[in-house]
């Protein structure tokens, strides 16, 4: 049986592994390779590093961790955030990266997920959709990563995932913004309608905080991962515990 | 020496890395003669099976590879080369050193494609060196479109909708659909068997 995936998500700011309160602030709150290898001994089945370097101050950035954490993972990892291009994603994916995942540029462009699925196979190419419920329907949001940008677009959720996989999408990140570090579960409703549009793997993120929610996100929404960054971060549950659970809830986790 | 066949991807670190974990000295090249020469060979590739024989033949490597008598390493797409053939975009001839065609695994709401994540293995052949060491239903860490169909050149075969070739094996030629250098434990020990071979 496939597995379903845990997925702990980290925020990388020059290297280092930050935490901000409401996108300022950040305060570094670990050495990268070191949780990276954390989630990892406790089971993760993956990582997602987000590059909050990138998007911010739109200077060269220095991607030399990546390599870094290439060099002692054993598990697969995506990297988000700033990737702009075909040759952005390039360099990532040379650095040693499995995945990369793009949300605003492609936004911007959506005919560069047809141009990086081409060049490096669906398999590598993760779009993540920051998704608001509003007046009756969920809407993708735009540069979420800073207050002052974020905005709504004219883009309907489940008409972008659709699209998004036409064009070459592997996978689909759908982050709830509505339930975004609240941790009080994710959002069933909205990720089993995205659920039903698309074929292709979808990771829920945003909501998580506890075990309960993460049984209920396979069982009720059928996704087939399940990310979470604060509740892992401010050790309220382990991955080990979130993977136990789910074994005895009758629900297949690698182990 | 351990050759890592350029085959024109990006992500080749990811698989260096690996063999640096496991200690093995490993180097990527095009060069015909470092392959030939090579104690082992490794076919790493991502992406589409048409880009990936293009670039085998634009490097003049097709004759290399056939003609190759030392435990050669197919991962991934490197392993979908070593087949007849695939039905990916227009249909594309491949190596054809093992027997069977790739073809799409079907997708269904219970069934996304691509097969992205960590599945079990059922061992065929639990006796064949590439498995010391590997307990049947390991968990592995699969991402492919495309699959080989189970035959007897079947050393481990995975379920996902269907049945398909998990690691095949023919002669000196051997290759697994997962991803060994991503999947924990399990991955490095399949490795080191081939290294040790």
């Amino acid at each position: 049986m496939l597995a379903k995936r845990i997925i702990p998500c980290l925020d990388v700011k020059d290297g280092q592994v930050v935490k901000g309160v409401q996108f300022r602030d950040h305060q570094v709150v670990g050495d990268i390779i070191g949780l990276a290898q954390r989630y990892r001994d406790e089971g993760a089945d993956e990582l997602v590093f987000y590059d909050i370097t990138a998007s911010s101050d739109g200077r060269v950035v220095d991607r030399n961790w990546i390599a870094r954490v290439s060099a002692v993972l054993d598990i697969p990892f995506c990297v988000a955030g700033g990737i702009c291009s075909v040759e952005e994603a390039r360099v990532v994916l040379a650095f040693g990266a499995d995945k990369v995942s793009i949300n605003s540029p492609a936004l911007e462009k959506p005919e560069l997920i047809d141009a990086m699925a081409r060049e490096f196979g669906s398999q590598c190419v993760v779009v993540g959709i920051d998704s608001h419920f509003e007046d009756g329907a969920y809407m993708v949001y735009q540069y979420t990563g800073d207050v002052k940008k974020t905005h709504a677009t004219s883009r309907r959720t489940l008409d972008w995932a659709a699209e998004a996989a036409r064009r070459g999408a592997g996978e689909i990140v759908l982050n709830c913004m509505n339930q975004d570090g609240m941790r009080q579960g994710y959002d069933i409703k909205q990720l089993r309608a995205v659920r039903e549009r698309i074929s292709i793997p979808l990771i829920a993120s945003g909501g998580a905080g506890a075990l309960e929610h993460f049984a209920a996100v396979f069982k009720d929404a059928h996704v087939d991962g399940a990310l979470a960054a604060s509740v892992f971060h401010k050790q309220v549950l382990s991955v080990g515990d979130v993977k136990n659970f789910l074994k005895q809830q009758g629900i297949t986790v690698r182990i | 020496m351990i050759a890592v066949v350029d085959s024109g991807v990006a992500n080749l670190e990811s698989v260096m890395s690996m063999l640096r974990r496991i200690g093995a000295e490993a180097e990527v090249t095009a060069d015909a003669g470092k392959i030939k020469s090579a104690s082992h060979v490794i076919l790493p590739g991502v992406g589409a099976a048409a880009p990936a024989m293009a670039q085998l033949r634009a490097k003049n490597l097709i004759d290399t590879l056939l003609a190759l008598t030392q435990p050669v390493f197919g991962i991934c797409l490197g392993m979908q080369v070593l087949f007849e053939s695939s039905t990916e975009g227009s249909g594309t001839d491949c190596l054809g050193i093992i027997p069977g065609t790739m073809k799409l695994l079907p997708a269904s709401p219970d069934v996304p494609v691509p097969h992205m994540g960590w599945n079990q293995i059922t061992l065929k052949k639990p006796g064949h060196p590439l498995l010391r060491g590997v307990d049947n239903n390991s968990f592995v860490y699969f991402v492919h479109s495309y699959a080989a169909p189970v035959s007897d050149s079947t050393l481990a075969s995975c379920d996902y909708g269907t049945s398909f070739a998990a690691i095949a094996s023919v002669r000196n030629f051997m290759g697994c659909q997962f991803h060994p250098e991503r999947s924990g434990a399990v991955g490095s020990q399949i490795l080191k068997n081939f290294l040790d071979l």
